[in-house]
């Protein structure tokens, strides 16, 4: 059996291990575009802040960890897939045939619609590659500009704001984070920015990036309200798409990602999906959602390369859950955080200790989280809203007061 | 045979020795906020639950970590955090439906239980056997899967 990754992040590691687990006979070929071991994308903040060396984000430590499995790692890029004859074409159009092809090729940054992208000391922040060459322009001189307030942007703030003169940051949405931030929560954290001497502009497009030598920096990125911002180095984070562009005229259906049902196979047999480029099952909504979190991609994985040795495993969904600090402040976001219709609310605030904690509740089921400057017992939330636990008496507790979510949690699975 | 800490909420009398003697070995303060156990009060009932990891069998925080950082220690059966290889990025902590990994902003680090090597201070602590470290087969360890296995957290593959 002649097995296939394409795409060596978390999704793809995790299939070829299980694939290994499961039949120490089948040739086993991971497949990366990327000149370096298989690394995490998540700690690339943590090399741009100097805690850790490049090394550090490599998916497994020991040394010839993949060779010692009978995994065959290997650099290419995929160009396009013959579903029906079973052939992966590379760049340079060499010809790769497989029995199960497992997808698991991530996404790419996306770009926003301005002039100047192809000036120097204009990067986004996605690869170690990306991060060598903004790690070269960072300095105590250096002004920063951060186009894009989401979850990577927000990430690599505080690396950033150590390593820089001045850090600006423009945000095209009315809030920091809106995908996992109400306005009360993305309100304190542009607070908790503005403290830590962090210039944060919502509701402000870019219209383009200048050449501009001046004392500021060489180039200056143009805002739609007519200010300049002079900038040395510009980091762009303005969110990612699944890479699904080699599957054009392979017949495979797609949509934002390529859609796979329960057993993470897509419309062609013997084709899986995993990870950040899978449109797979939404455990909050039951529909089809792309999922770009870490543990969705190993979940994937695994269940992706159980179907691929033909044992046919069910896959419950995918959990959307988001956990991330923003120059120290721990922010986390579960399910249906924005609340379902019919459902119930428990707010806790507290402005000045940055503290925030919002539950939301279907019946008496939790069914969604929103918290800010919480570090304690959080992945409880996700236990009680995959296991649906019926919270009886303990829903008004809660409504009460929410950060008593541990408790609740204890008092059901201690009795 | 493997040993596994057992709980037995009915002999805690919320003394907290295990929190301090927990956060004192492992952390070097005397500080329950830094404890890896925790007892949780039920004043409206009296109760007092001592609660902390259970070494799962499906170690969701080990499955979600990014960079192997959390491996399985195959003497004590614990699945512990290296330091070393932690960049603190959290995911273990929204991954783990137990709630039992927690981040510490001071270390920069994720903290879990890792049954201090085999001999937990919290059960030497204890001094009503509440928490006690014995034989895996007589703790209520059953107990405690069948809550884990019910809590179907992400993906349970049906071979």
């Amino acid at each position: 059996m002649q097995h296939v990754i394409v795409g060596a992040g978390p999704a793809g590691v995790v299939a070829a291990e299980t694939l290994r687990k499961g039949d120490r006979a089948a040739d086993i070929v991971l497949i990366g575009d990327e000149p370096e071991p298989p690394y995490s994308r998540m700690a690339i903040p943590y090399v741009l802040e100097g805690m850790i060396e490049q090394s550090g984000t490599y998916l497994r430590k020991a040394q010839g960890h993949y060779e010692d499995l009978g995994i065959q790692y290997r650099q290419g890029r995929a160009e396009a897939l013959a579903a029906a004859d079973g052939t992966l074409t590379l760049e340079g159009g060499e010809a790769v045939s497989y029995d199960r092809l497992l997808i698991a090729t991530g996404a790419t940054p996306l770009s926003p619609p301005v002039p100047g992208l192809d000036l120097p000391g204009v990067h986004n922040c996605w690869t170690l590659a990306d991060c060598r060459e903004i790690a070269a322009l960072l300095g105590d001189d250096a002004n920063v500009v951060l186009i894009g307030a989401g979850f990577i942007g927000c990430i690599i703030m505080e690396a950033l704001a150590k390593r820089c003169g001045t850090l600006s940051v423009v945000e095209m949405e009315d809030r920091m984070v809106s995908r996992m931030m109400d306005a009360t929560a993305g309100g304190m954290l542009e607070r908790w920015c503005a403290a830590k001497d962090i210039r944060v502009l919502t509701s402000a497009r870019v219209t383009a990036i200048e050449a501009a030598k001046g004392a500021g920096g060489d180039k200056a990125v143009v805002l739609d309200s007519g200010e300049r911002l002079d900038a040395h180095l510009v980091v762009l984070a303005v969110g990612v798409a699944p890479n699904i562009g080699f599957l054009e005229g392979s017949g495979i259906r797609t949509d934002h990602g390529v859609l796979v049902n329960e057993h993470l196979e897509s419309s062609a047999a013997g084709v899986f999906a995993a990870g950040d480029v899978a449109q797979g099952l939404d455990f909050s909504t039951g529909e089809y959602s792309v999922h770009a979190i870490q543990p969705t991609a190993t979940e994937h994985g695994r269940i992706a390369a159980l179907n691929m040795l033909g044992r046919r495993a069910h896959y419950k969904g995918s959990l959307n859950m988001n956990v991330l600090a923003t120059v120290g402040l721990v922010s986390s976001s579960f399910g249906s955080w924005e609340g379902v219709a019919g459902g119930d609310s428990g707010v806790a605030v507290d402005e000045d200790a940055f503290k925030y904690l919002r539950l939301e509740f279907e019946g008496d089921h939790l069914v969604g989280a929103l918290g800010l400057g919480l570090t304690d017992h959080v992945g409880v939330i996700r236990g009680l809203i995959q296991n649906r636990t019926a919270l009886a008496e303990w829903k008004e507790k809660l409504l009460e007061n929410p950060h008593r979510v541990m408790e609740a949690y204890v008092a059901h699975s201690q009795t | 045979m493997q040993k596994s800490l057992h709980i037995d909420p009915d002999k805690c009398t919320g003394c907290l020795q295990c929190e301090l003697a927990c956060s004192h070995v492992n952390e070097g303060v005397f500080n329950p906020a830094k404890s890896r156990i925790k007892v949780f009060n039920f004043h409206d009932q009296g109760r007092m639950v001592p609660y902390t990891c259970t070494q799962c069998d499906e170690a969701w925080c080990m499955q979600a970590c990014p960079v192997d950082a959390i491996t399985l220690d195959a003497e004590t059966g614990a699945k512990v955090v290296s330091d070393a290889l932690c960049v603190g990025c959290k995911v273990c902590t929204i991954a783990c439906p137990f709630g039992t990994v927690n981040y510490n902003a001071s270390t920069g680090k994720v903290i879990k239980c890792d049954l201090c090597g085999g001999d937990p201070e919290c059960a030497k602590a204890c001094p009503t056997a509440a928490i006690t470290y014995v034989d895996a087969n007589w703790t209520g360890l059953d107990r405690m899967r069948q809550w884990a296995a019910k809590t179907d957290a992400g993906a349970q593959a049906e071979a």
